[in-house]
């Protein structure tokens, strides 16, 4: 399997050195180098936040996060997972909770405290503007708090690093909670839809279906691909 | 990184012959081309990668070899380790896995008044789901119906669909999208409120509910925050490894593992519910996955050793459109979305050779058969090989900033290795996706066994032999709903008598006397890609 193209390089996991092929990922490598990882390893994709590691480049002084299934080894890197982050979630029942920002300043009164040290953006392994979000809650501007902070992984590295002790990925979710269910306005479409249902207003039909032969639904289906018109790609139609 | 020296020649084929396609179709295969299609190159037509089981429920059936060497492997716990004599957990509805359907079995079952313990082998909300893109199915829109719904998916399951779990799958759905969107899922919505849908291949109308590219990732955060909000128990890195039951034959709760100070402990539960997914980490027939690492099939092996039977358990699904390259993102899913959007699917001179919206089964079997009689496909530096799946075409023609608002976490995720698909099209080669197959459950997702239930991926009828895009993402929320409620109302009259693993001694006997002798013991818990393992690419091009 190993032959002499792939290129070996040295990382440190927790200290202990290993020669690993170059151009793998933090995860990768730390399975060539016989880890079996239970703790730091989830969806493998980028999205889970569960392998999210803390490194540090060989002559430099600062101290990185990198999804380990995400980051590229470097030469000379020093690795060690974070297992767990202990950061504070208030509790809540999202139907109580007001679309204003008394209510997310009751349930996270910390949030005041946001030095605006940017280290949160620093930090995130998603390169989300958490600072951003942070002083957009602060000013009560739910939708921008959405808006940039909707790709987080709940890694929990921001709640790590900030002076301040806030737990910036949890008050975002709370955020997007309350936008999600008491801003944006409901689909009269779908309520529609659901009366209809419970009408039993299609019973019927689907009662013959399920009698029907291979022919007969396939002789619908064509009728329902015939039907189905330019949706399928809806240029311009696209509204934000 | 980004795309080195030997893709230039193909990439500027693409970028050449890319006006000339603009707003051009491949025309869409008829029935008895896509059947032949299928049978000659799709890998669930590959006989002699699949085995026949040689014990249990499904004696004589056959399935994938890697589930096969599991099935017939003895039990990874030695049932004397375990003193069943000595219970100290005891809860109403035991939930093994957190994904979605995990998630909304154990909310639901709470909510309708069970106390409830929710397992899983990872973190809370570490699953399939959570990495889910495209979106969720569901007949919202006036022009649509769950008629329409319901004749869509049969078609995709190449009518092979247990009738009443469409059924139930799609008048259940639209619900689903009024819950989640009452939990404080962010859908993707117009200005008036109506839910923006996209058509998935296979589907007759406009009903795949997304939230950017991110909507699984939106699903978890929220239903694992309400998990907590209403402080369900969660055991995490608790793996299940085998079920219990009692001297009645019912199931009775499930015996953990502490994945941290590896000591087994049983639990005792009027009702379990299975939702521990698929078993794309077992790499059937050696492809890829877009999986989760934990996705190992662990559910099927305990249901099945308890004498649970399983469902079209020999259909697997290959997604498309994973990445091929760059080599660290490989297996990985490029959503359905992107073809939706419009990206066309293209060969190494940039050309056409299938229409991008055909069924997730039939466009794999044309992507093989293109990179391999066809000796079309781009070959990348690790030995793998693709097709390019020209997303650029997707800014072109819904206008700048089209594909940065659809599929921003695409976009971030190949940044990192130099690769912008905005202007550049993006290399993709059939991924292992999803099990279409499962544990047989009936509307409520009982099993074969009183007093089990299996929901989600775990659980197998309501695709069919194939899936179609985004029926899975409703899939689990119809069954963990129906399942949490019915087990919920189900423990008043259930009475759990004296506990036993004599079902995992009678397994381990029944292999002994067919003269199986296996290496390896079962569930597998974790796959392992320790040393050179990390580095074994995948390669599959063959016609049958």
């Amino acid at each position: 399997m190993l032959n002499d193209i792939i290129k070996m390089i040295p990382i440190y996991v927790m200290g202990r050195k290993y020669e690993v092929p170059q151009g793998l990922t933090i995860l990768k490598a730390m399975e060539f180098a016989g880890y079996r990882v239970k703790r730091g390893c989830g969806c493998r994709g980028g999205v889970c936040g569960a392998c999210v590691t803390l490194y540090r480049r060989k002559g430099t002084y600062q101290l990185n996060f990198g999804l380990a299934c995400q980051t590229v080894i470097e030469p000379d890197m020093y690795l060690m997972q974070l297992p767990f982050v202990p950061a504070h979630k208030a509790i809540y029942t999202i139907k109580n909770v007001r679309a204003n920002d008394s209510d997310v300043t009751k349930l996270y009164p910390e949030l005041m405290r946001c030095l605006q040290c940017n280290t949160c953006t620093k930090a995130c392994p998603m390169e989300l503007d958490v600072m951003g979000y942070v002083a957009a809650a602060m000013r009560g501007d739910l939708e921008k708090v959405v808006e940039l902070s909707i790709e987080c992984v709940m890694c929990g590295v921001c709640a790590v690093r900030c002076p301040a002790e806030l737990s910036p990925f949890n008050i975002a979710l709370l955020i997007r909670r309350i936008y999600g269910k008491h801003v944006i306005p409901p689909s009269p479409q779908l309520d529609q839809r659901l009366k209809e249902i419970r009408g039993g207003e299609f019973r019927k039909e689907m009662e013959e279906l399920e009698k029907a032969d291979e022919a007969e639904i396939l002789e619908r289906f064509n009728e329902f691909q015939a039907t189905k018109g330019e949706a399928a790609i809806e240029l311009g139609k696209e509204k934000e | 990184m980004a795309y080195s020296v030997e893709f230039q020649e193909s990439l500027e084929k693409i970028e050449a012959s890319r006006n000339g396609r603009l707003g051009q179709g491949f025309p869409s295969l008829n029935l008895a081309d896509k059947a032949s299609l299928l049978e000659t190159y799709h890998p669930d037509f590959r006989m002699a990668e699949k085995r026949e089981i040689r014990v249990g429920p499904n004696r004589g059936g056959v399935a994938p070899k890697e589930l096969v060497d599991l099935l017939e492997s003895p039990s990874l716990l030695i049932p004397e380790a375990v003193d069943l004599t000595k219970v100290d957990s005891r809860t109403d509805v035991l939930v093994i896995g957190s994904g979605g359907g995990g998630v909304t079995a154990a909310l639901t079952a709470r909510e309708h008044g069970a106390e409830v313990l929710l397992a899983t082998k990872l973190r809370l909300g570490d699953s399939n789901t959570i990495m889910a893109e495209g979106g969720i199915a569901a007949a919202t829109l006036p022009e649509d119906s769950p008629v329409i719904h319901y004749v869509d998916t049969i078609v995709g399951g190449r009518g092979k669909n247990i009738p009443e779990l469409v059924e139930a799958l799609v008048n259940d759905a639209p619900f689903v999208v009024e819950w989640l969107t009452s939990l404080g899922v962010n859908f993707d919505r117009l200005p008036d409120g109506a839910y923006y849908a996209h058509m998935p291949a296979g589907h007759s109308r406009r009903r795949s509910h997304s939230v950017k590219d991110l909507t699984g990732l939106e699903f978890m955060r929220v239903l694992c925050d309400e998990v907590r909000n209403r402080e369900i128990d969660v055991l995490e890195f608790s793996p299940a490894v085998e079920l219990l039951l009692d001297d009645g034959g019912q199931c009775a709760g499930a015996v953990l593992f502490n994945f941290d100070t590896e000591e087994y402990f049983p639990v005792e539960a009027k009702a379990t519910i299975l939702a521990t997914g698929g078993m794309g980490r077992l790499h059937p027939q050696g492809f890829p996955t877009s999986n989760h690492y934990g996705a190992t099939a662990d559910g099927l092996v305990m249901a099945y050793r308890a004498g649970a039977k399983l469902l079209y358990i020999d259909f697997v699904q290959y997604h498309p459109t994973g990445v091929a390259w760059p080599e660290q993102m490989l297996g990985l899913l490029v959503s359905e979305a992107v073809r939706a959007q419009g990206a066309q699917v293209v060969n190494v001179d940039g050309d056409m050779f299938v229409d991008r919206l055909e069924t997730r089964d039939a466009l794999s079997a044309a992507i093989i058969r293109e990179c391999g009689e066809g000796g079309k496909g781009v070959l990348t530096p690790t030995g793998m090989v693709g097709i390019w799946l020209d997303t650029p075409l997707i800014d072109v023609m819904g206008g700048e900033g089209t594909f940065l608002r659809r599929f921003a976490g695409i976009h971030s995720r190949f940044k990192k290795y130099g690769i912008d698909p905005i202007h550049e099209p993006i290399l993709v080669y059939p991924t292992q996706h999803y099990q279409n197959g499962g544990i047989r459950v009936n509307v409520d997702g009982e099993t074969d066994i009183p007093n089990l239930y299996a929901v989600g991926e775990a659980a197998g009828g309501v695709h069919g032999h194939n899936r179609l895009g985004a029926n899975s993402l409703v899939d689990i929320f119809v069954f963990g709903r129906r399942a949490g409620i019915h087990a919920a109302e189900k423990i008043g009259r259930v009475k759990i008598g004296k506990l036993s693993l004599d079902h995992i001694r009678a397994y381990n006997e029944s292999l002994v006397e067919t003269q199986i002798f296996s290496e390896i013991s079962s569930p597998m818990l974790l796959p392992d890609y320790r040393f050179e393992k990390t580095l074994s690419t995948v390669q599959y091009t063959k016609g049958r």
